[in-house]
């Protein structure tokens, strides 16, 4: 998902870990100043840095179509909801720095490249319908996964999640109300939204990350209370939910192994194609280096403005101290 | 990197006549930068009437390895609570 491929470490179960194990079980939340294993907290800060990160990256594709908007109401939408993206970002910055790593050393791991974030933000979005698809599956994707992370045993993480959690279905609603009206519209409209789910639907399934068969941290990450679900449970909860919806505005979800199980109560689907999510994540994907580029510039870029606030801001105690 | 800025503890008061909760953190170089940023931040959706902000480095907390003897001594005074006392039915309300 946002943070896919997150390591857990090996435990040595200890007095104290076992202790904790214990609270976990019992449904304790676990807040900043609680003892915690140090696998706990390096998973958490792993997690919850690519979980900003993503919503920081997850800017660009978007702020990409901002001023190429087709009405002003769809740019002010647009702008809002990339707004929201950045407090996400900044809520999920704040919930890992409880964990005792600045903000600085992990600007620092996105900018070096060091650390991850999902791979679904190193695709182009090339036509004013990808707004509508990464609204519908992306956001759709990233709902699917976020909910049962409002009640992580991390306080702070799970209270982050209840308030981005609560400004997202307006994500997924917007990118679904674009796509709605690209297929009422004129046959060339309802071809490019059909031309965007083709190009987002399985980046969108790899967003949860590898089948659970291969998803080695998976286990632990359970254990501790970090993750609820795993990888597979959720991506098909999010095929069974979406496929229905492409059928609603008349579009065909591109896997020929799509059909429907009647024994499951679910859809059968095919299997994405793993070679390039690993890529992807590897830094190989079409975008991965212009977002990098982008964030290093910005940053760069805002040097001068954050020196400048602080300089105001050491001159303002010196007034205050020389009255 | 130049100097990061200080982190600030957000508080808001949701509606007339509602306490302040604690609602997050944010980063500003001072207090007039953090409100406005805890303005953009966290009353996107009218969440609040009044934001107080609060340098994190000046809140005091206790060790929560200590929670067990800080907290013990109520629990031992049940009669605090007014349904430690048997009120018989016929007395009513009370």
């Amino acid at each position: 998902m946002y943070a896919q491929l997150v390591e857990t470490g090996a435990a040595e179960a200890s007095e104290k870990d076992r202790e904790f194990q214990e609270k976990i079980d019992r449904g304790v939340r676990i807040e900043a100043n609680d003892w915690m294993p140090e696998g706990y907290r390096k998973t958490l800060i792993r997690q919850i840095s690519q979980h900003a990160h993503s919503e920081i990256v997850g800017q660009l594709p978007e702020g990409n179509w901002i001023t190429r908007a087709p009405s002003l109401q769809r740019k002010a939408i647009l702008l809002a909801k990339v707004q929201d993206e950045a407090g996400h970002g900044l809520y999920l910055y704040c919930a890992a720095e409880t964990l005792g790593i600045s903000r600085d050393e992990m600007t620092a791991q996105l900018l070096s490249g060091k650390a991850k974030y999902s791979s679904i933000f190193n695709y182009p979005t090339l036509t004013w319908a990808d707004m509508g698809a990464v609204g519908w599956l992306v956001d759709g994707a990233a709902i699917m996964n976020q909910v049962p992370l409002q009640r992580c045993s991390y306080g702070p993480y799970s209270r982050a999640m209840i308030r981005v959690c609560k400004e997202e279905s307006f994500h997924q609603r917007q990118g679904f109300d674009i796509m709605r009206q690209l297929c009422e519209g004129t046959e060339e409209q309802k071809a490019m939204a059909q031309d965007a789910l083709n190009r987002w639907w399985w980046p969108s399934l790899m967003m949860f990350g590898p089948s659970d068969k291969d998803s080695v941290h998976s286990e632990q990450s359970m254990r501790w209370g970090i993750k609820q679900n795993t990888n597979d449970e959720l991506r098909q909860k999010f095929v069974d939910q979406t496929v229905p919806q492409a059928e609603w505005l008349g579009l065909t979800v591109p896997d020929p192994d799509l059909k429907w199980n009647e024994e499951t109560g679910g859809y059968d689907f095919g299997e994405p194609d793993w070679s390039e999510f690993f890529e992807v994540i590897k830094g190989n994907g079409p975008c991965n280096r212009d977002r990098l580029a982008a964030r290093n510039k910005a940053w760069d870029d805002g040097a001068w403005f954050r020196d400048g606030l602080t300089a105001h801001a050491e001159k303002q105690i010196q007034h205050i101290a020389a009255e | 990197m130049s100097k990061e800025w200080p982190l600030w503890e957000i508080f808001i008061r949701g509606q007339h006549g509602l306490s302040h909760r604690h609602v997050g953190s944010l980063h500003a170089p001072d207090s007039e930068m953090a409100l406005k940023n805890a303005r953009d931040v966290y009353t996107r959706r009218n969440e609040g009437v009044s934001i107080w902000v609060v340098e994190s480095n000046k809140i005091a907390a206790f060790d929560p390895d200590t929670a067990e003897h800080n907290f013990a001594a109520p629990k031992s005074k049940v009669y605090r609570h007014p349904t430690f006392f048997e009120i018989p039915d016929d007395v009513g309300a009370m």
